[in-house]
């Protein structure tokens, strides 16, 4: 083992700090070189895989991410409203190659007696198999359940979905909103995307227009019968939209001895296993900061960069959330 | 800092702790500890053969089991079974014993009666959070006092505390059931135990500051603003330090010649 360090892996490891520029050279030339590169390219590949901590931990001393990526830097995020037709509201969000789709369905019913006045949110995070080849059919993943308790904790403690906007009739009928992410590629970052499908699903909710019948019954009328008058006028006229005030966001970052890597991929998730998450609000108040454990100590001043790391990316997110609603009221 | 909480303890004061380890027969290593009202019973089996379904094989792994007072467990349970593993994790040394597990269970003996207070739905809502804040900082410090009894070879032990974010912004360490309701936010933090240690202090700093000043686990509820939040992890920091002196006492006060029991 020692000779084939010191012989095989010694010049690999040189080869990784010229790496960064091999790149870009590439980029210019094209394809030129690609073959006979190969033999280099192996190494770095076996040299990622067998000492994944110390190829990431040479990366960090140039302070560059092997996606090259800065560590503060957060992936790209695309996000696309109205993406499943049947559902009320909808999202799908990329950050990354982390996928995932979240959609709302709403029906109507009866408010439970403690809080008449008041409707109410059902929340649930789904891991399919095809998201990670660590999910086997058959078995649920561990890590679904306590997701969605997360995401259920985060959106009602921070008063996102003022509750009371979805009662209809008090005591007698209020909205239930159903709300089911799915992860169709789990690629580190789950909490993040999560939450920011879920709030991008509230933010393009429609609430369909409902009337009551003679029987005290709600039921849904449709665009057609609105404009055609043959009914009385909706129940819930010009109260279709949610209001949404504080919304949290999330930053998951990594912390390894003193550096701060922001949100991780999967694979720096698995070799990197000290996690942080920092949820703020619109505002810039705290709405969670949860860190499970990890080999890696939290001090102040880390706590403090993950936050104001966070607080970056917030700005981020919002910039892409209010871009993505103005691109769906110009259609 | 006024003096008006109900049972007339200080903001900084913790309600009464006991510990008490080897309560248990069978198990390789067991624990009781109650904090005012809320009891939990910690119970250790292993190392065992074998890591856990996709663990990795050149290290221990942990795996925690949450028995609830009464009924079912459900998506609440699950978070706490993977804070607490993943809490645990951190302070075992996982490469002494590769390939094994190690179970650790826990049993709710007493929540401070939560069930009584579904009357109506605000306190059906509080009862959940009553559960968070009261169980889980204690689970946390049953479970390693019940590893330090089954020999598990541990880097230091984890010290938790809750604070409770009033209104007025003021904060109160380990807030009780009464208390909480006129709470807006918690945060539960743990640290390791303060370090005995005849190095000098210069040595066991990471980057000017002290090891037990860094924090292992943060879990919060509630929505509050970031200074409040430093605030609660200064306040929880010097609290960690009275009750990381109490496990110490407690740990250390076992019979000399008690033998060690046979698996």
């Amino acid at each position: 083992m020692r000779f084939f360090k010191k012989t095989t892996w010694a010049p690999s490891l040189r080869r990784l700090s010229g790496l960064r520029r091999e790149e870009k050279q590439e980029d210019i030339m094209g394809l030129t070189d690609a073959s006979g590169d190969l033999a280099g390219e192996m190494e770095v590949d076996a040299f990622r895989r067998l000492f994944p901590l110390r190829f990431y931990e040479r990366h960090l001393l140039e302070s560059i991410r092997p996606d090259a990526r800065p560590l503060g830097k957060a992936r790209d995020t695309t996000m696309a409203l109205g993406a499943v037709a049947s559902a009320d509201g909808s999202a799908l969000v990329k950050i990354g190659h982390t996928t995932m789709l979240a959609a709302i369905k709403m029906e109507v019913m009866t408010p439970a007696s403690e809080s008449p006045g008041e409707g109410c949110i059902a929340i649930d995070f789904h891991m399919p198999p095809i998201c990670s080849p660590l999910i086997r059919p058959g078995r649920p993943a561990e890590a679904a359940p306590v997701l969605s308790k997360q995401l259920t904790d985060i959106i009602l403690s921070s008063e996102m979905v003022d509750l009371k906007e979805l009662c209809l009739i008090p005591g007698k009928a209020a909205w239930m909103a159903y709300l089911d992410i799915y992860c169709l590629d789990a690629d580190g970052a789950l909490f993040d995307a999560a939450l920011l499908s879920a709030v991008a699903a509230f933010s393009h909710l429609c609430i369909p227009a409902v009337s009551v019948n003679d029987e005290g019954r709600v039921f849904a009328i449709s665009e057609e019968q609105i404009e055609g008058k043959s009914l009385k006028e909706p129940l819930n006229k010009g109260k279709r939209k949610l209001t949404l005030s504080c919304t949290p966001l999330a930053l998951t970052c990594i912390l390894h001895k003193k550096y701060i890597l922001a949100d991780p991929t999967a694979e720096e998730e698995s070799i990197m296993e000290t996690l942080a998450t920092v949820v703020l609000d619109m505002s810039g108040r705290l709405v969670s900061f949860y860190k499970p454990g990890g080999t890696f100590l939290a001090y102040t001043s880390a706590v403090q960069d993950c936050i104001s790391l966070t607080r970056q990316r917030v700005k981020e997110l919002q910039e892409i959330l209010t871009e993505a609603i103005a691109d769906l009221e110009l259609d | 800092m006024e003096v008006d909480r109900v049972d007339g303890r200080t903001p900084n004061q913790l309600r009464p702790l006991t510990c008490s380890r080897n309560v248990l027969n069978r198990a390789h290593g067991s624990a009781r500890w109650s904090q005012g009202d809320t009891i939990l019973l910690a119970a250790v089996y292993g190392p065992k053969a074998g890591t856990r379904k996709n663990g990795n094989p050149e290290k221990a792994s942990i795996e925690v089991i949450w028995k609830p007072k009464t009924g079912q467990i459900g998506k609440e349970e699950k978070e706490y079974e993977m804070i607490l593993e993943r809490t645990l994790q951190s302070i075992c040394l996982l490469t002494v014993n590769p390939n094994t597990t190690t179970s650790i269970i826990l049993q709710v003996v007493n929540d401070d009666g939560a069930v009584s207070f579904l009357e109506n739905y605000v306190m059906f809502k509080m009862a959940y959070l009553t559960k968070k804040v009261q169980l889980l900082p204690s689970a946390i410090n049953a479970a390693s006092a019940a590893l330090v009894d089954a020999g598990i070879p541990l880097k230091h032990l984890a010290v938790a505390i809750s604070c409770g974010l009033e209104e007025s912004g003021s904060v109160l360490l380990d807030p009780t059931k009464l208390e909480e309701q006129k709470m807006k936010a918690f945060a539960y933090l743990v640290f390791p135990n303060s370090v005995a240690s005849i190095l000098p202090e210069a040595s066991l700093q990471v980057e000017g500051e002290l090891l037990e000043h860094g924090m292992i686990t943060s879990v919060t509820h509630g929505v509050m603003s970031v200074d409040s939040y430093l605030h609660c992890l200064e306040r929880g920091r010097s609290a960690s330090a009275k009750m990381s002196d109490f496990l110490r006492r407690s740990l250390q006060s076992r019979v000399p010649n008690d033998l060690p029991k046979t698996g």
